[in-house]
C-alpha cells in the first residue's frame, strides 16, 4: 500500500519520484490549455437557478437562463461588476490574494482531485482549475501579466473564460481535498468559493444551490418544511420506534428554558436513508432522559446545513443567523449538532467569528455534558457540539447499555465525509461510536480515508438529478475504495456522517458497488441500544430481521 | 506455430499497444496520469490496465470464458459516464485487430494462421457486440437513478401533500422567459 504522502517530504523531495512522475501538467501548459475552449456538456452541469429564488434573497439578474445556450443574459456590465468584486476580494481574503500568488505548479496537487481522476479532465486538475482564476488575476493585478500577456500565463476575462469558470466551478466540490497535498496548503475549495460568489454577483448560479438557499431564508430549512409538517414527520418516527421497539419516545419542540438545542440537516427528517439516523437521534435522547439529558428540538432552526456557503459569505451568515438566534429565543445553554458535513464547516471555521454578537444576552456558555461533566473544550468559541463527539464520551464513561452483535447483520466501513475530516478534524469519534455499537467494522485502505478521503461527488450543491455523470465520475474514487473492502471482506455497509453523503451514496453504490448499504452512525448506535422496556426486537429501525432472528424464523 | 503461440509470444507488446488504444480516447493532457500505477489513487487506469491484459489472457485461453463479460463490464462502466459516444465508448474492443495485424503482419498471411485468424477476428467481433450491451446496460442505470432523483424530490411530494413552504412566484416571468423555460425543459428532458 502506498505510503501518504506528508507534507514535509513533499517540500524535502523525498518522495520526488512521485512529484516528478506527473509529467502531464507542465505538458500542458506548454501546449497552451488556454486555447482549449470550454466545452459545455449536458449530465456534467447543472440547471441554472430560477428567477423566483433569487428573487427571494435579492440576489442579482433573475432571469430564465439555461448553460447550454449561447445568451446567458448577463448585464451589460458585467465585466466590470466581476473585477470590481475581484480586487476587493484580494484586498478581504489574504488568503485568496496569497493563492492568487504563490502556486509554483509542482503538479503535487494535479492528480489528487476525485473529478479529474473519474474524468482524466485536465481542468480538473486542482492546479489547472485554479489557473483558470490567476490567469485573469495576472492579467489584471500584476505588471508581468498586463505586460507580457499569455507569455505570463495571463488572459483577459472573455465571456469564453467567464464560462468555462462557471463550468468548472460546478466541477469542484470545496472538498478540499488537494489542499493537503499541496506543499503551500494551496485551497482550491477557498478559490471555488470565491469564484462562485463573483459569479453569483452576475446572476450565475444553479437551481440546485439557488432553490434550497431560498427556502432556507424563508422557513428555516432546505426543503421549505413548514414548522407543523417537521412535527409531523417526527411523529412518524415516533411511531415506527415504537413499533420496533415496544418504546414510546417523546420528542419536545421549541421549548424554551431546556438546557440544550438540537440541530440537524433537514434531509434526516425527510429523506431516506437519514431518517433511520434521525430515529437513531430520538431514541439517544430518549434513553437519556431519565439521565439528567434536558433536550428540546427546532421547528425553526429545522436546517443544520447551509447552502449560503455555495454562494457568498454574506448569504452563508444570514442563514446561519438562526442557530444563535433560535438559542438565545429558547435560553438554552449550548447546541448539540447532528450528522451533517458542510453544516460542521460553516459551524467550526465562521460561526463562532460570524454570528457570535446574535448570542450576547443569550445564556449560551461553554458546553459541559449533563450526563459526564465532560467540558467540550473545543467547542468553547462556537458552543456546538458535534453528536459524534458527545456519543463518544458517552460511550467512554460507560453511560450507553449497548448489545453491538444486534449489528452483526452488517459489515460497515466508514467514509470520512470531507468537512468532518478535513475542516474540523473530526476521525477519531465517529470510529469510536462505530467499533462500539458494531462487531464487523473494516477500513478502507489508507490513501482513501482520513484527511486523504475522496469525496462522495456531491458535495457543495452538485447532488442534482441532471448532473448524474459528473457524480458517478468524481465518485468513482470513493466508489472504487469501497469496492475493494466489499470484494474482500464482504462489506455491506458504508457508514457516514453528512446529510449529503447519505442523499448521495445510494444511488453511487447503486452503479458502481451494488450490494452496499448506506447508514448514518447513529441508527446503528440506535439499533444496538438496549432500553428501559423495550420488547424482544426482532428487527432494526429499517425493519429488517435482526442477525440470528431471521432463521428462527424459517423454521 | 499456431494463433495462440504467436500472440502469446507478442502478449506484452500486443497488451501494452491495445491499453494505449483506450487511453488515447481520454483527454490528452490527463492520459500520463491514467498509466499511472496506482488502484485507489488511478482507478480508471487499473480498471483499464487491469481489464485489457485480462481479458487477452482469456481470450488466449480459447474456451468460452465468463470472466471476459466482467472485465468488459469494469471498463465501460467507466466510460459509459465519460465524454464518449457509444460507438467511441466501446470502439476501442475492435482496435484490438489493428494491433495484432500490426505486431504480427504477414504471420497471420500464413496457411493455416489465417484461418484461425478469421476465426479469431470473428471472435472480437463477438465481443464488441457484447461490448455494445454491457454499454447500454450502463446507461440505462444512468437514466435509472436520473429519474429516481427527479422523482425522489423529496419537496415535490410534500408539496403534493400540502405540507411545504412554496416560493411566492410573485416574480412576472416575460413572455420570451417562458417561451425560454419551455425550450430549456423540452431540451433537457
Ligand atoms: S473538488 Fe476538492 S480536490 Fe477537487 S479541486 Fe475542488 S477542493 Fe480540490
Ligand atoms: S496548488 Fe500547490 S500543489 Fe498544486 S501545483 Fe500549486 S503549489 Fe503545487
Amino acid at each position: 500500500m502506498e505510503e501518504p504522502l506528508k507534507q514535509a517530504d513533499v517540500m524535502k523531495g523525498t518522495r520526488k519520484e512521485e512529484v516528478l512522475d506527473i509529467d502531464h501538467s507542465p505538458s500542458l501548459f506548454k501546449r497552451g490549455w488556454m486555447k482549449t475552449p470550454v466545452d459545455i456538456r449536458p449530465s456534467m452541469h447543472c440547471f441554472a437557478g430560477e428567477p423566483a429564488r433569487l428573487k427571494v434573497v435579492d440576489f442579482p439578474n433573475p432571469r430564465v437562463w439555461s448553460a447550454m445556450d449561447e445568451d446567458w443574459k448577463l448585464p451589460t456590465n458585467w465585466k466590470e461588476i466581476v473585477m470590481d468584486a475581484f480586487k476587493v476580494r484580494l484586498d478581504r481574503f489574504r488568503t485568496f490574494k496569497l493563492f492568487m500568488d504563490i502556486c509554483v505548479r509542482c503538479g503535487a496537487c494535479a492528480d489528487k482531485c476525485q473529478f479529474f481522476i473519474g474524468s482524466a479532465d485536465p481542468k480538473n486538475m486542482p492546479v489547472l482549475r485554479a489557473e483558470l482564476f490567476r490567469s485573469v488575476y495576472r492579467k489584471n493585478f500584476t505588471t508581468a501579466g498586463k505586460l507580457l500577456g499569455p507569455i505570463a500565463g495571463a488572459r483577459d476575462l472573455t465571456i469564453d473564460v467567464l464560462k468555462e469558470w462557471w463550468y468548472y466551478l460546478y466541477q469542484c466540490s470545496e472538498c478540499r481535498r488537494c489542499s493537503v497535498f499541496c506543499p503551500y496548503g494551496i485551497d482550491m475549495a477557498e478559490i471555488t468559493i470565491i469564484g462562485r460568489e463573483l459569479t453569483n454577483l452576475i446572476g450565475l448560479n444553479i437551481d440546485w444551490i439557488a432553490a434550497p438557499v431560498a427556502f432556507c431564508y424563508k422557513t428555516g430549512n432546505h426543503l421549505g418544511i413548514q414548522p407543523h409538517a417537521y412535527k409531523s414527520m417526527l411523529e412518524f418516527f415516533q411511531d415506527e420506534i415504537e413499533i420496533v421497539t415496544g418504546v414510546r419516545v417523546e420528542p419536545s419542540y421549541n421549548r424554551k428554558g431546556a438546557e440544550i438545542l438540537f440541530i440537524t440537516p433537514s434531509g434526516d427528517v425527510f429523506a431516506d436513508p437519514g431518517t433511520w439516523t434521525c430515529m437513531g437521534y430520538m431514541i439517544l435522547f430518549h434513553y437519556l432522559e431519565s439521565l439528567g439529558l434536558d433536550i428540546t428540538w427546532s421547528t425553526y432552526a429545522s436546517e443544520g446545513g447551509n447552502f449560503g456557503l455555495f454562494t457568498s459569505h454574506e448569504m452563508m451568515k444570514r442563514l446561519n443567523s438562526k442557530m444563535y438566534a433560535e438559542a438565545k429565543r429558547l435560553g438554552v445553554k449550548w447546541i448539540l449538532g447532528g450528522e451533517c458535513g458542510h453544516m460542521w464547516r460553516v459551524v467550526n471555521q465562521y460561526m463562532g467569528t460570524m454570528n457570535l454578537d446574535l448570542a450576547e444576552g443569550s445564556n449560551l456558555e461553554e458546553p459541559v455534558s449533563p450526563i459526564t461533566g465532560t467540558k467540550f473544550e473545543n467547542t468553547k468559541s462556537t458552543k456546538m457540539v458535534h453528536i459524534c463527539e458527545f456519543t463518544a464520551d458517552l460511550i467512554k464513561h460507560n453511560k450507553l447499555k449497548l448489545d453491538p452483535s444486534r449489528n452483526d447483520n452488517l459489515k460497515v466501513t466508514f467514509h470520512d465525509s470531507c468537512n468532518p475530516a478535513r475542516a474540523m478534524g473530526l476521525l477519531e469519534e465517529p470510529r469510536y461510536v462505530i467499533k462500539n455499537v458494531c462487531n464487523n467494522f473494516y477500513e478502507m485502505p489508507p490513501t482513501t480515508i482520513r484527511e486523504q478521503t475522496f469525496c462522495c461527488g456531491g458535495g457543495s450543491g452538485l447532488n442534482a438529478g441532471e448532473d448524474v455523470e459528473l457524480r458517478m465520475r468524481g465518485g468513482l474514487p470513493r466508489a472504487n475504495a469501497v469496492k475493494f473492502v466489499h470484494e474482500k471482506y464482504g462489506v455491506n455497509m458504508l457508514s457516514c456522517i453528512c446529510a449529503i453523503d447519505r442523499a448521495v451514496f445510494p444511488d453511487l453504490m447503486r452503479y458502481w458497488v451494488p450490494g452496499v448499504e448506506v447508514t448514518g452512525v447513529h441508527e446503528m448506535v440506535a439499533n444496538a441500544m438496549v432500553l428501559e422496556g423495550e420488547k424482544e426486537k426482532t428487527v432494526n429501525l429499517r425493519n429488517e430481521p435482526l442477525a440470528g432472528t431471521e432463521e428462527s424464523e424459517d423454521v | 506455430m499456431d494463433l495462440k503461440n504467436l500472440l502469446l509470444r507478442k502478449k506484452s507488446p500486443i497488451v501494452k499497444k491495445w491499453c494505449e488504444v483506450v487511453l488515447r480516447t481520454y483527454p490528452e493532457g490527463g492520459q500520463a496520469f491514467l498509466k499511472k500505477k496506482d488502484r485507489f489513487g488511478n482507478p480508471v487506469g487499473h480498471t483499464i490496465a487491469e481489464g485489457i491484459e485480462s481479458i487477452f489472457d482469456e481470450l488466449l485461453q480459447g474456451t468460452k470464458s465468463d470472466k471476459i463479460p466482467l472485465f468488459f463490464d469494469n471498463i465501460l462502466r467507466l466510460r459509459a459516464v465519460q465524454d464518449f459516444s457509444p460507438s467511441k465508448a466501446v470502439g476501442f474492443v475492435f482496435g484490438l485487430k489493428k494491433v495484432i495485424r500490426k505486431e504480427l503482419g504477414s504471420k497471420l498471411l500464413k496457411d493455416g494462421t489465417s484461418e484461425e485468424w478469421a476465426a479469431f477476428e470473428s471472435e472480437i467481433d463477438g465481443m464488441g457486440l457484447l461490448c455494445f450491451d454491457i454499454y447500454t446496460q450502463c446507461r440505462e442505470k444512468i437514466f435509472d437513478i436520473r429519474i429516481k432523483a427527479l422523482r425522489n424530490q423529496s419537496h415535490r411530494l410534500l408539496k403534493m401533500a400540502g405540507v411545504a413552504y412554496d416560493l411566492p412566484e410573485d416574480y412576472e416571468l416575460s413572455e420570451e422567459d417562458r417561451d425560454l423555460k419551455k425550450a430549456h425543459a423540452n431540451k433537457s428532458h
